[in-house]
This record gives structure tokens, C-alpha cells and sequence, in this order.
């Protein structure tokens, strides 16, 4: 996190512009025409670029799964079969397994461009299906907890920059510290038995009961508890980076004059600190958008929540191979589309923003 | 605070260095799953392994993988970040490859490899090296990028001294600061990696132990529940172990960067 921290120091000197038309002043900047088409031609500048480091990250995987050890045929026979070489070549040469490997390459490409992503190796299944149902439960998963660690986390942190050094702030640190320092399968391991099995106030596993229908009330009380664990991770995360960048935004010297000015102390620091102090936040919150992704795998793995991590864990042990391909694609996806929000968040954050 | 972390580091590795690895793998079936009690101090585990001194090794194992692999990840990092630091034209190659690698989830990434390279020790340091080192690259290319325009390194380059001599005996060791700061922090967060990865499955294979293995023991509920001796002392040892290393590397960072006044604790 060290270009995080380079971040928090490259924090505007000047303070952003104060919008009267909202009684708080943190309304959202919507640009006017001229700024909105070179935004628009930004992000399609950003697109373009996307589309190499896509490629590179398919030929990254691809390159992988190909100088696995072992046999990937073994996937497809069952045990007795193994010796048979006729049948494994056959199969062999089913698959495509036997041409040159940019040729398949570029086949696998070519069918993931037209949408089919390959079949699971164990069952048959169509890796799209697979996909689409890990994508819901883990968005769900992620979104959920994403949204406690930012409504939590950020005001705390504000909060213990405000107050700096009293009890509070003291224990805010001291929080912050113990949830970046517990690895996430540990803090999922220990809220699985405080909640789940101590007090067994929340269902322990799995997304719904099961043999009985899908019913919304049933989802939440199985989403809560993945969800405050995920989430209290983010708010110890999201806490420590608001307090900092709030310190640091609290001795400039724009925020003396308001206050000598003899603005209410809730308007200087509402209008004039915090949102100065948002926008390194928001740089690191999209920073951290990929360990985000994968520290929810392990939660779910230890809540056994299916979804796109616990799937690609499962595939992972069992050597599944275009199960592993087609859920690493869609995680490159989410990330790379993720980074593109993030800029453009940071755009409607900041009017001085140009591109 | 930083003192008090670095008291913490050197009691965890005396104790892991005094582990015997005689005691952590001799079974014991007659005498499994009891709890803690003298002969025994934190009782034993499903095959009658004494868990104090598998804890004990598995501390020496998962500090090993974690040193190892943070010194690994530097050592390409620099090597790496030197160059594009340095030459202009691998800059934008070397920083392409980054952007691929950082743009990854890198837990996934890790899982990824891990299973297509097989787990085991000297693999997982070398994974995790792999995957880290983008950070002491980036680190070490914004030293060079700035010192490479210093007054001395100027002079020396219009002199003529050698590239290899300007870089090792001008330019690195006034860049070295910050990796010092990673180097502290990379070992807590490489710890974390290796647990993990165990805790799945794919990363130290049983019956070496190492932190994250016993902590998989308590993915079955009886364990979780009934027999929290066998997972607690590996779960408590991590979070003190990168609790006091967190301590110790925002000391070296308070102590190195004098802009850094926030943070004291």
C-alpha cells in the first residue's frame, strides 16, 4: 500500500470549490457539455487500453493452464481408464489438445469471444452457468459489505480524526490496527463460531435453507453474517485511510481561515474538510478493489457461500481447468471495470478534475 | 510501540527456532484429541501430535516462508525497478507487464498458480515472490526516477563511469529507505498469504505444519467447537505476530519519513 500512502500526500493544496446549491455542499459535480465529451472520450481511451491488458491477462492464464504438470485429460477418465492409451488419445484428440499451442489459443479465444466459455471438466457443466450464478452470489456478498465498510468505516474514521488522541480516537486506532492485522479466513473462522455457534443467533453457511424454496427473508439472515465479517474488515481499512487523510487535510491552512472566518464548526467540517478528504479515499478504496475481490473468496469459502471465490477454490483443488480459466476472465473483468468506476467517481468528486 | 513489536518478533522466533522437529511429528494414536495438560501443553490433535510443538514449527515454517519470499520478491523487484527506473525504453514494457500483474485479484492469482504449479514449501515461497514483487519494482523505479536527475548522478554519467556503477554505488543505497519500510511490512502481509493459502489447502502440505495448515483442522465444526486447542494458539500467534510487525514497520516509517506525522501512535 505504499502508492496508497503516496497517495494520501499528494492531497489538492488548494481546497475544492464550495458548491452553495446543497445546505451540506457535497453535491455531486455534473460537468457541463464540453467537460462531459472529453470525459466520455477518456473513457473510451480507457477502454481501448483495457483491450491489450485483457489479451495480456487471457495469453497469462492461458500460458498457465497449459504448462500445468499432469495430463489434462486425466479430468475425463475415470480411474480404470487411465491406462488405456487408445481411449486417451481419442479423447485427446476430442478435445484439440493434440494441436500446436497458439492454435489453441487462438481457438479458446475465439469461443470466448462468442460467449461459450467451455464446460466444467468434472461435470459437464457449462462454465457460463457457472459463472453467472458465482456472479450474482458474490456480487450480492460484495456489495453488501462494501457498502457497510463505506457507510461504517468512513465517518468512524472522520470521526477519530476529529478527535485526535482522546479515547475514542485511541480506540478506533487500536480496532483499525487488529482488523488489518487478522487475516480474513480468521475473522471469518472466529465470527463463524462467536455468531454461528456460540450465540447462534445467524444461520452458519451456505446462501439458503436447504430443500426449500428461495425466499428473500431466508437469503438475508444467511447474507448478515458473511457480510458484517467482510465488512468489518473494510471498516477497520476504510477507517485508518479517512482518519489520515483527514489529519492531513485538517492542518492546511484553508480550514484555519474557515474557521477564523467564524463558519459553524459543522460547516467547515462537513463542506470543507471531508470532502477534501474524500478524495484519496476513494483513490484507495478503488486501489484495494482487487484484494477486496479476493479476500471475499476466502469468506466465502469458510461460510461455504457459493460464489465466484468459493467456486474458483473448489475448481482450484480439484484441478478443474476451463472452470479456473473462465472464473479468472471474469475477475479480470470485474477489476478492470471497477478501476474504470473509480476514475470516473473521482471525475464527479472533484470539478477540478480535467482529463 | 515499535520496541514492544520488535520484543514480540524476537519472542516468536526464539520459539520457532527452539522447535524440535521430532515432537511434531511423532504420532501418538492411543492419545488423540485430548486436551491441554501438562504432558501436553495445548493438548494434541487428531493423530496424537503434540500441537505445541507442531505450533511451535509451524511458526518456524510460516516465518521462513514468509522471510524468504519477501527477500526473494525484493531482490526481482530491485532488479527490476532498476531497469525501468533507469532506461527509459524498458520503462514502459516493464511497467505494461506490472499493470497486467497488479490489475489481477492477487489472492485469485495465487490460487491460480498454486494449483497449476502444485503446493509445497519452496513452491509457495517462490509463488508468492512472484506475485509480490511488482511492489518493491514500483517503490524502487520512483526512487531511481527521481534520483537519476540528481546532481551526482549527472555528473557521474557525463565523467563516464559505467551504468552498473553508477546505479549500484550511487543511486541504491539512497533508495533503499522505503524498501525497508516494504521489506517490514511485506513479511506480516506475505505471513498472511501463506496462511491463507495453507488454510485452503494449496499451500504447505501436511504433515509439515506451518501456521495455516492448523488453522484447517478447524474447518470441520467438531474441531471448530469442541477442540479449540488445536486452531486457537496457531490463530493467536498470527495476528501477534503481524500486529507486532505492523507496530515495527510504521516505526521504521515514522522514523525514516519525516513528512509522516500522522500516524503517531
Amino acid at each position: 500500500m505504499e502508492e496508497a500512502e503516496r497517495e494520501l500526500r499528494l492531497l489538492p493544496q488548494h481546497p475544492i470549490p464550495v458548491d452553495d446549491r446543497s445546505p451540506w455542499g457535497l453535491t455531486v459535480n455534473i460537468p457541463p457539455l464540453e467537460l462531459q465529451r472529453i470525459m466520455a472520450a477518456y473513457i473510451i481511451r480507457r477502454l481501448l487500453i483495457a483491450i491489450p491488458i485483457m489479451f495480456g491477462i487471457t495469453i497469462l492464464i492461458f500460458v498457465f493452464v497449459a504448462l500445468a504438470p499432469g495430463d489434462a485429460v486425466d479430468a475425463y477418465l475415470r480411474p480404470e481408464q487411465a491406462g488405456d492409451a487408445a481411449l486417451r488419445a481419442a479423447i485427446t484428440h476430442a478435445l484439440g489438445l493434440d494441436q500446436p499451442l497458439p492454435i489453441r489459443y487462438l481457438d479458446w479465444l475465439a469461443a470466448t469471444l462468442q460467449g461459450n466459455l467451455g464446460f466444467a471438466a468434472l461435470t459437464g457443466e457449462p462454465v457460463n452457468a457457472i459463472v453467472w450464478r458465482g456472479l450474482l452470489a458474490s456480487g450480492s456478498l460484495m456489495l453488501t459489505a462494501l457498502a457497510i465498510g463505506i457507510v461504517i468505516g468512513i465517518p468512524i474514521g472522520a470521526l477519530g480524526a476529529l478527535r485526535q488522541y482522546s479515547k475514542l480516537d485511541s480506540g478506533i486506532t487500536a480496532f483499525a490496527f487488529l482488523g488489518i492485522s487478522t487475516p480474513s479466513f480468521l475473522a471469518a473462522l472466529g465470527g463463524l463460531y462467536l455468531f454461528g455457534v456460540l450465540f447462534p443467533i445467524f444461520p452458519v453457511g451456505g446462501m439458503q435453507a436447504a430443500a426449500v424454496p428461495f425466499t428473500i427473508p431466508d437469503f438475508l439472515a444467511h447474507l448478515t453474517l458473511p457480510a458484517l465479517i467482510l465488512g468489518f474488515g473494510y471498516v477497520a481499512q476504510f477507517s485508518r485511510y479517512t482518519r489520515s487523510s483527514m489529519l492531513e487535510v485538517i492542518s492546511q491552512l484553508y480550514i484555519t481561515t474557515a474557521v477564523s472566518k467564524g463558519l459553524p464548526s459543522r460547516t467547515v467540517v462537513v463542506r470543507h474538510a471531508f470532502r477534501n478528504a474524500l478524495i484519496p479515499v476513494v483513490t484507495i478504496i478503488g486501489l484495494s478493489l482487487p484484494s477486496i475481490i479476493g479476500g471475499a473468496a476466502v469468506t466465502e469459502y469458510v461460510f461455504a457461500w457459493p460464489g465466484l471465490g468459493w467456486a474458483v477454490i473448489n475448481a482450484a483443488n480439484q484441478r478443474d481447468f476451463p472452470t479456473i480459466m473462465g472464473i479468472s476472465l471474469c475477475f479480470a473483468v470485474v477489476v478492470l471495470i471497477a478501476n474504470l468506476l473509480t476514475d470516473v467517481t473521482y471525475a464527479l468528486i472533484d470539478p477540478r478534475i480535467r482529463y | 510501540m515499535a520496541m514492544l513489536g520488535l520484543v514480540v518478533i524476537a519472542i516468536l522466533v526464539a520459539g520457532a527456532l527452539a522447535a524440535s522437529e521430532s515432537g511434531a511429528y511423532t504420532q501418538d494414536l492411543a492419545n488423540h484429541e485430548l486436551p491441554p495438560s501438562l504432558a501436553h501443553w495445548f493438548g494434541t490433535d487428531s493423530l496424537g501430535r503434540d500441537v505445541f510443538a507442531r505450533t511451535l514449527l509451524g511458526g518456524r515454517v510460516s516465518l521462513a516462508v514468509g522471510l524468504v519470499s519477501v527477500i526473494f520478491s525484493t531482490v526481482i523487484g530491485v532488479v527490476v525497478g532498476a531497469l525501468a527506473g533507469y532506461y527509459r525504453r524498458l520503462d514502459f514494457v516493464i511497467m505494461r507487464v506490472v499493470d497486467v500483474i497488479m490489475s489481477f485479484p492477487q489472492f485469485v492469482l495465487l490460487l491460480l498458480l498454486a494449483a497449476f504449479i502444485g503446493p509445497g514449501l519452496l513452491n509457495i515461497m517462490v509463488l508468492i515472490a512472484v506475485l509480490t514483487w511488482t511492489v518493491p519494482c514500483r517503490l524502487i523505479r520512483g526512487q531511481f526516477l527521481s534520483l537519476r536527475e540528481a546532481d551526482y548522478v549527472v555528473a557521474a554519467r557525463v565523467i563516464g563511469v559505467r551504468d552498473r556503477l553508477i546505479v549500484v554505488r550511487h543511486i541504491l543505497p539512497n533508495a533503499i529507505a522505503p524498501l525497508l519500510v516494504y521489506m517490514s511490512l511485506g513479511v506480516a502481509s506475505n505471513v498472511i498469504l501463506e496462511a491463507t493459502l495453507s488454510f485452503i489447502g494449496l499451500g504447505v502440505q501436511p504433515p509439515t505444519p506451518s501456521w495455516g495448515n492448523l488453522l484447517n483442522t478447524a474447518h470441520s465444526i467438531t474441531v471448530l467447537t469442541e477442540q479449540p486447542w488445536q486452531w486457537v494458539p496457531a490463530a493467536i500467534l498470527i495476528v501477534l505476530f503481524v500486529l507486532a510487525v505492523n507496530f515495527v514497520g510504521d516505526g521504521i516509517r515514522d522514523a525514516l519519513d519525516a513528512r509522516s506525522t500522522v500516524e503517531r501512535a
